[in-house]
């Protein structure tokens, strides 16, 4: 299975989205029903310090790393 | 040598605020201790953060961390002796907001006294249909430096590179999701210089040998993460996560997690509970067939197949907030209390401590608890 850097890919994609005049879109949440995702318990990432940490110990204990939006440094000790 | 990772964290600390790219983060610091201990390890020590608004488009972030490590894993007392090690980390980033458009810079340097790391880390993100999507693009670059304690000649070098793409969704007045996808490369030197692999040895009074192993000097990665959380009716939030991971070692890994959030007067509380599987990589063995069987060989437990399950419990309490107060410039406090209780079964790691005769040891299961309480003030 081949990778290759998806740097040049993801600028385009950046491009593309830029220039498709995406502010013509109408939407469907307005801001003000938008109370409940403002709560704090609907935080995606509330604590920053804790969740690098976190995921700092996972990717020590665990194989797999990023992906999760999040993703931690990493302890790699035995 | 504890550090490889470092790229990723420096990755968060730009890309953590994408939900907002239209806003600067809030001004906050967090005073936190962490402690893990499980497994024969113990690690502990700070994390302090803190972010400042400068002006109206200007955001600064500074870190500091410290491991302090004591080690009596598995690992080492079958193939070396405990040791005791510290490790400082400690970053800078700036945030600029303009308009709709967030790009962000973060330098992060950690030292210990047998692996150097430096990474520089951009990002963009950009907030589109009425603020209701943020796309966000990511690069990193990592370049670490790996030595042997017992060894002053010994210097290799270790290059990385991330890619990122995450996209952050408002799908209903209730339910926000967001999809990342990442792209790792490593290239260098993959293996700690100090692990060893074991093989059979007739020779040997135990049936088997080490030897060092032996990684290959490159690493690509990809993941595929998807979360969405849910407002539910009564004021609680309910989040689920998925995880797909591939690499070029050959390790596949599957990662779900259930998360439920509950708020009650000044406190909230989560509970989570997580789970992870993984396939090997390609050169790992719990042994080799004779010395030097392969071009590579490893027996690093965290690239053998296994299983890890973890639940966690977290409290926090606002003891402080808008409500009138006389702590000055501080608007708002709160303590935070957290454990995550891991549990990994390997499925091709012996456990060699067990004196068991050669294969006939039971496989390995590791229990750890990981620690957190921390203090967070808004100002």
């Amino acid at each position: 299975m081949k990778f290759r850097p998806i740097g040049r890919h993801l600028l385009a994609l950046l491009l593309i989205v830029g220039l498709s005049g995406c502010g013509s879109i109408e939407p469907w949440v307005k801001p003000y029903e938008r109370d409940k995702l403002a709560d704090p318990i609907m935080a995606l990432d509330s604590d920053a310090v804790s969740t690098s940490y976190i995921q700092h110990v996972y990717e020590a204990r665990e194989g797999a790393r990023g992906g999760e939006g999040a993703a931690g440094g990493g302890c790699g000790c035995n | 040598m504890k550090i490889r990772r470092l790229p990723l964290l420096a990755l968060l600390l730009v890309t953590s605020s994408s939900v907002l790219a239209g806003v600067l983060p809030e001004d906050r610091a967090d005073v936190l201790y962490h402690l893990y201990d499980g497994g024969g390890v113990a690690i502990d020590g700070p994390s302090i953060l803190v972010r400042k608004k400068v002006g109206k488009s200007l955001s600064v972030v500074g870190n500091y961390y410290v491991d302090m490590v004591s080690s009596a894993s598995i690992d080492v007392i079958t193939t070396a002796s405990p040791y005791t090690e510290e490790r400082k980390q400690w970053s800078l980033g700036v945030d600029y907001l303009h308009a709709n458009t967030t790009m962000r810079v973060n330098y992060t340097s950690s030292e210990e006294s047998d692996y150097d790391a430096e990474t520089i880390a951009f990002s963009v993100s950009q907030d589109m249909f009425g603020d209701l999507t943020t796309l966000t693009l990511g690069y990193a670059l990592g370049d670490d430096l790996v030595r042997r304690s017992d060894d002053a000649s010994f210097e290799r070098q270790l290059d990385r590179q991330i890619y990122s793409i995450g996209l952050t969704q408002i799908l209903t007045k209730n339910l926000i999701s967001t999809l990342n996808f990442e792209t790792v490369t490593d290239e260098g030197f993959l293996n700690n210089p100090y692990r060893s692999v074991r093989y059979f040895d007739a020779g040997s009074a135990l049936g088997y040998s080490y030897e060092p192993e032996l990684y290959p000097n490159t690493r690509t990665s990809n993941a595929l993460g998807l979360r969405a959380r849910y407002f539910l009716p009564y004021r609680a939030a309910i989040e689920g996560e998925y995880r797909f991971f591939i690499d070029t070692w050959d390790i596949e890994g599957h990662t779900a997690s259930l998360t439920y959030i509950h708020p009650w007067r000044d406190f909230t509380f989560t509970g989570k509970f997580r789970y992870h599987n993984q396939t090997g990589a390609h050169f790992y063995r719990d042994i080799f067939s004779r010395s030097e069987a392969t071009n590579f060989r490893g027996r690093d437990k965290e690239l053998s197949p296994l299983t890890s399950y973890t639940f966690k419990l977290k409290a926090s309490y606002e003891f402080l907030n808008d409500d009138g107060n006389d702590w000055g410039f501080i608007k708002k406090a709160s303590v935070t209390a957290s454990i995550d209780m891991l549990h990994v079964d390997y499925d091709d790691f012996s456990d060699l401590t067990a004196a068991a005769p050669l294969g006939s040891e039971p496989l390995y299961q590791l229990d750890a608890d990981i620690f957190q309480v921390f203090f967070s003030f808004w100002y």
